[in-house]
């Protein structure tokens, strides 16, 4: 093996700001990652929150957990988009063909996924408070719900590297997300599953967003979690390990 | 051996049952320009991923700037920088921006002054803080091409460099690539322009139907393929009129 210094961190802040430039610089992308899960947790808390009947006191407590999922979902989408357009544009063999740490070259879009998504999911949850949002969670049930936030994250960041690298048009790129952002609304995370007619509500009680929705409300409201969290914590790993595999595998094709 | 910035032995190279590259030969000499013809398809962005670390080959050896492509990838991306067939900027990055990029992930000392000299280099001081989206096709290759330079690598691959350029972008960079041989470096080019190589190339070779069939300087060339027409006024033949000729002659063997 050839051995030349190796700048993995440094070459990696560098594609950290260059996509974090292009999120600030893109108005279509903080409208749609932000503005949007804000606009759907005002409608729902203001104009249908009224007629739901979840069985707690604050409905604002009851939906955010949903609401950053899709926003998490939104968000990946964008990352797919970024990448798609890298590999189009030719940035991305001008990247491989230069002397840096190859990794990073994937890397700065993940971590961007990461960095950009924990700015949205802040933001909203300061919305959230402005709408009356509490939480009587503890240090350690904080940290709980910042890992499997980041671990939903970076599952799904994964998945969005696969079209990112496989896509044939922009469309194409972003369209595997809009799956992720509905499954939320066929989950737990706005309206309880017992609600729902049996078919649905199967599939609702089975899919990944109601266990890692009620294990995050949980966790926020300082009630005990319940085994939930292990099938959440499963989906997540499950998601990630699978969607790295294929990503990978697609990667290799790339190159 | 000192003098020989890129050689390449018996390469080969298949895509599936399509075999593009089948035993390219040939050695471009340090502070020359080269420049690879062929129409369409023959091979010639294959053979630049393969120079420049991009694809692997199936067969034969590549050597450029004395590191073997397949065994020291990361000493020949050292040696080089590839400017490809599509201006490859950061449209939603300025023009400084993404020189300043480009210098950090090449770790040269002071990356804006380097992005500000190659700004007024190629004439895009007045552009610099403005988005690489907003800017006209020649601009953006001039971009590229400045992308390029950052770091100074020796040796520079143009794939295709005008493509799609209007005739005045064209001689622009045809000015640039000139500048940078006559500063020593060693441009590798790509083209399916005659004109182009007539214009810049030291040394020209011609890859047709994956091997290359004739190498060598114009005059070179000129010499071995006379044009076959009599005619009464003293005139050089082109090298469209070589290249026609040669495809000409493979083609009715």
């Amino acid at each position: 093996m050839e051995t030349i210094q190796n700048h993995f961190f440094s070459d990696l802040s560098v594609m950290l700001g260059r996509s974090m430039r292009h999120i600030f610089r893109s108005m279509d992308t903080i409208i749609t990652v932000t503005i949007t899960p804000i606009a759907i947790m005002l409608l729902f808390v203001y104009v249908f929150g009224g007629a739901i009947q979840t069985g707690t006191a604050n409905y604002v407590n009851y939906l955010l957990p949903g609401i950053l999922l899709i926003a998490i979902a939104s968000g990946i989408s964008y990352t797919a988009l970024r990448l798609f357009t890298d590999v189009q544009r030719g940035i991305f063999e001008r990247f491989r063909s230069m002397p840096i740490a190859p990794s990073t070259i994937l890397w700065g879009h993940v971590l961007t996924s990461l960095v950009s998504n924990a700015i949205s999911v802040v933001v909203i949850m300061l919305v959230a408070l402005l709408m009356g949002f509490r939480s009587s969670a503890g240090i350690l049930s904080w940290l709980t719900v910042v890992g499997i936030l980041a671990l939903f994250t970076l599952a799904l960041t994964w998945v969005a590297v696969i079209p990112g690298l496989t896509a044939k048009s922009t469309d194409g790129a972003a369209a595997f997300s809009y799956p992720l952002i509905f499954l939320p609304f066929i989950s737990s995370a706005f309206v309880p599953t017992r609600s729902m007619p049996l078919v649905v509500r199967v599939f609702a009680e089975n899919q990944p967003v109601t266990a890692i929705v009620n294990t995050i409300r949980a966790l926020l409201s300082g009630q005990p979690v319940s085994q939930e969290i292990w099938v959440a914590l499963a989906w997540c790993v499950g998601i990630l390990i699978v969607a790295y595999i294929f990503a990978m595998r697609a990667y290799q094709k790339r190159v | 051996m000192q003098n020989i910035a890129i050689q390449v032995k018996d390469l080969q190279k298949s895509y599936k049952k399509l075999t593009v590259l089948k035993g390219v030969n040939f050695t471009v000499e340090q502070g020359s320009i080269f420049a690879l013809l062929g129409s369409n398809g023959a091979g010639k962005t294959t053979l630049i991923n393969i120079l420049t670390t991009l694809l692997k080959q199936d067969g034969g050896t590549a050597t450029v700037n004395g590191f073997d492509v397949a065994s020291k990838p990361a000493h020949v991306r050292q040696s080089l920088s590839l400017t490809g067939q599509f201006a490859a900027v950061d449209e939603m990055l300025t023009g400084r921006e993404n020189l300043i990029m480009i210098a950090r992930l090449r770790h040269v000392k002071q990356p804006r002054q380097v992005a500000d000299e190659l700004l007024t280099r190629f004439g895009l001081t007045d552009a610099a803080t403005r988005r690489a989206s907003t800017y006209s096709g020649g601009m953006r290759r001039r971009l590229d091409l400045a992308m390029s330079l950052v770091g100074t690598p020796p040796i520079l691959f143009l794939d295709e460099p005008t493509t799609g350029l209007d005739p005045e972008a064209r001689i622009e960079v045809w000015k640039v690539v000139k500048e940078l041989a006559d500063g020593g470096r060693t441009v590798f080019l790509t083209t399916q322009y005659l004109d182009e190589a007539e214009q810049l190339a030291d040394h020209i070779a011609i890859l047709h139907e994956g091997k290359i069939i004739a190498s060598g300087t114009l005059m070179e060339l000129q010499k071995r393929f006379p044009p076959a027409q009599v005619e009464y006024v003293e005139k050089q033949p082109t090298l469209e009129e070589i290249f026609l000729a040669i495809i000409g002659k493979k083609e009715e063997q």
